[in-house]
This record gives structure tokens, C-alpha cells and sequence, in this order.
């Protein structure tokens, strides 16, 4: 793992140690008295802040496990170099490409 | 009668049965000394100053990595027997004795060296001991190279080119001396894919470190150093 990725690793961390904690809080606190999807939906539709929120969640999760999916990969494998950058990087995309995908879904639904 | 597995070749080899009386205060190195010099003259091991200075006598002990010479058989062979072993991640040279090329290499690589830059200073430099950045180097600089953390630490087990916690722990107490002007160049050697960075935190090396020195603390201060080096647009 090269400096940049080490701070964008850590630096995700951070984002996902608040939004994992506001996540789960959040479910806690709203489901105590029982919750549907479309009870769920009626309250996040068209809010901003919380597609905001999710977004930057998905970003960090994008950012944060494919470096430490690297860092597995070369540890346990011999597999080293541009391919797997490559492969770790595209995993990267796909990441935030359905994560993104759910929070526009959830914004508009 | 103490009864003594000692493993004999290189990488490949076997353990060889001895048994070695028990006397006073015995150490570990001894027991590898008497069996060299009254029972089997081929056993190679190596030592030097037999009191914890010199670093050369380190071996794994009962499958842990210790200095023999400061370490009692009273205190590791609780049910009469030893198992000696060449150090963990080195090249065994032959018996006990192994390679520390590669390891010391590594001290070169994190520039474990006192740089004094192209203008040294011409008089002494007055480093008060109360400072956070004497007191940091202090904390590392008793290391004797023993090689104990190195065999102790699982990253290097993974990775060869890992520079490990000895290298790493020398190389801290050269970011935290004043005096030193090459700690970009310093900062920079230890933060690559087998630098600082690497480093899991199992506290392996801190755990066995015969000095009680901490690698894994000075680790965590690279760590901090490379993160702000980095933030300041210097990956």
C-alpha cells in the first residue's frame, strides 16, 4: 500500500465510522415500534440530506474496501502489479455504481 | 538431565535429541554452548558477548523467539525440555546460525542512518531529554539488532520485502533526532508498499523484544508521520 492509498484509506475510515454509526442508530431508533418498506420509503423520499448522507457512505465504502481488498490479496497471493490494481480498481466503480444506484432509487421512489 | 530437540540443517533438516544436565543458572545459551563443546562439535550457532549487548545469540526457544543468553532454562523449560530452532523470516545458514544480510539491508533501506546533511553543524547539539522528540528516541534507541521482532512478526512472514519492525523502530528514532536533516528522504523510504504502512499491528514485535522496546508504537508514530508527510501533497 503506497502514502495515498494509506490516506485514502484511513481518511474513508473515518467517514465510514460516522455514517456506520448514524446507519445503524438510525435503523434503532426507527424501527422500534415496527416499520414497513414503504413506510421506510414514504419517510426517505426526496430528502436530500439523507441521499447526501448515503452517498457519501457509498463513496467511502467504494474508496475503503478495494484498498483493503488489495492489501488482502497481496498478503495471501502472488498477485501483484497493474492487473490487480486494475481489477481493484474497476470492483471500485462497481461499487459505487450500485451504491449510487440504490440511493438515487430510494431519492425518487 | 534437561532433554533438548536442536534442529540441524538448513531448510530442510531435522531436530537432533540431546540431553543436557540441568546446573544453577542455567541459560539457554549454555545449554547450546555445552552440547557444542562436549557432545557435537558440528553444531553451529552463534554468540558473542553472552550478556545481552551484542545481539548475535537470538534463537526461537519452545517456538518462541528469545536472546538465549539472558534467558534461563529455569524459566522456558518448565517440564525439563527444550526445542531450539533457528530464527523465524531469515535464511538459515546452517543449525542455529542464520543470514541477517537481508535484515540489516533493510535498516539501509528505511535509511536507518544519521544524516547529517550537506552542512553539519560544527558544535555540539544541545537536545534537552524532557522534549517529546528526545524522549521518542530514547524509547527505541536501545536496539541491539537481535533480530527477535523480525522473527516474531507475521508481515514479514507474508511479505519478503516488508522492512520490518527492527528497520522501522531505527528509522523513528532518526525522524524524532533534531539533528537530522534527511527526514523527507527518510519519511518518503518508509512509506512505500512495504514500509510503515504494512504493518498490522499484531504487537508481536513488542510482545518479544528482549529490550522492551515498543516497534509497534514507533510503527504507529511513521504511520502518523507519512499520513500528515502525505496530506501535505508529499505521497
Amino acid at each position: 500500500m503506497t502514502a495515498a492509498l494509506f490516506v485514502a484509506q484511513r481518511l474513508s475510515a473515518v467517514v465510514l465510522a460516522l455514517a456506520v454509526a448514524v446507519h445503524l442508530g438510525t435503523i434503532l431508533y426507527a424501527v422500534r415500534g415496527g416499520l414497513t418498506a414503504g413506510d421506510i420509503l414514504g419517510r426517505t423520499h426526496g430528502n436530500i440530506w439523507l441521499a447526501g448522507f448515503y452517498a457519501a457512505f457509498v463513496i467511502a465504502v467504494a474508496v475503503h474496501a478495494p484498498i483493503g481488498l488489495r492489501n488482502i490479496v497481496r498478503e495471501w497471493t502472488a498477485w501483484r502489479g497493474t492487473t490487480l490494481d486494475a481489477v481493484m480498481g474497476l470492483f471500485a466503480l462497481v461499487l459505487l455504481a450500485l451504491g449510487l444506484r440504490a440511493v438515487i432509487a430510494v431519492f425518487v421512489a | 538431565m534437561l532433554s533438548v530437540d536442536v534442529w540441524r540443517g538448513t531448510r530442510e533438516g531435522r531436530f537432533q535429541a540431546f540431553q543436557v544436565p540441568r546446573r544453577e543458572n542455567q541459560t539457554v545459551l549454555d545449554v547450546v554452548t555445552e552440547i557444542q563443546r562436549e557432545q557435537d562439535p558440528t553444531l553451529a550457532y552463534r554468540f558473542a558477548c553472552r550478556v545481552g549487548m551484542c545481539g548475535s545469540c537470538a534463537m526461537v526457544v519452545n517456538g518462541r523467539p528469545r536472546w538465549t543468553c539472558r534467558t534461563r532454562v529455569s524459566e522456558v523449560a518448565h517440564d525439563g525440555h527444550l526445542r531450539l530452532e533457528p530464527l523465524r523470516n531469515f535464511t538459515v545458514v546452517k543449525d542455529l546460525a542464520v543470514e541477517m544480510t537481508q535484515f540489516f539491508d533493510k535498516w539501509h533501506a528505511a535509511r536507518g542512518y544519521f544524516e547529517p546533511g550537506p552542512q553539519p553543524a560544527t558544535n555540539f547539539a544541545t537536545v534537552p531529554p524532557a522534549t517529546a522528540e528526545r524522549q521518542a528516541a530514547d524509547a527505541g534507541i536501545e536496539c541491539i539488532g537481535c533480530g527477535v521482532c523480525y522473527s516474531a512478526c507475521d508481515v514479514v512472514a507474508w511479505d519478503e520485502n516488508y522492512l520490518g519492525p527492527a528497520a522501522l523502530n531505527r528509522a523513528w528514532t532518526l525522524v524524532n533526532d533534531v539533528r537530522d536533516q534527511e527526514n523527507d528522504a527518510r519519511l518518503k523510504a518508509v512509506s512505500g508498499e512495504s514500509g510503515c504502512v504494512a504493518c498490522h499491528t499484531h504487537m508481536s514485535c513488542t510482545k518479544f523484544c528482549p529490550k522492551a522496546i515498543a516497534p509497534t508504537y514507533a510503527i504507529a508514530g511513521l504511520k502518523r508521520a507519512v499520513l500528515r508527510r502525505a496530506l501535505r501533497g508529499r505521497a
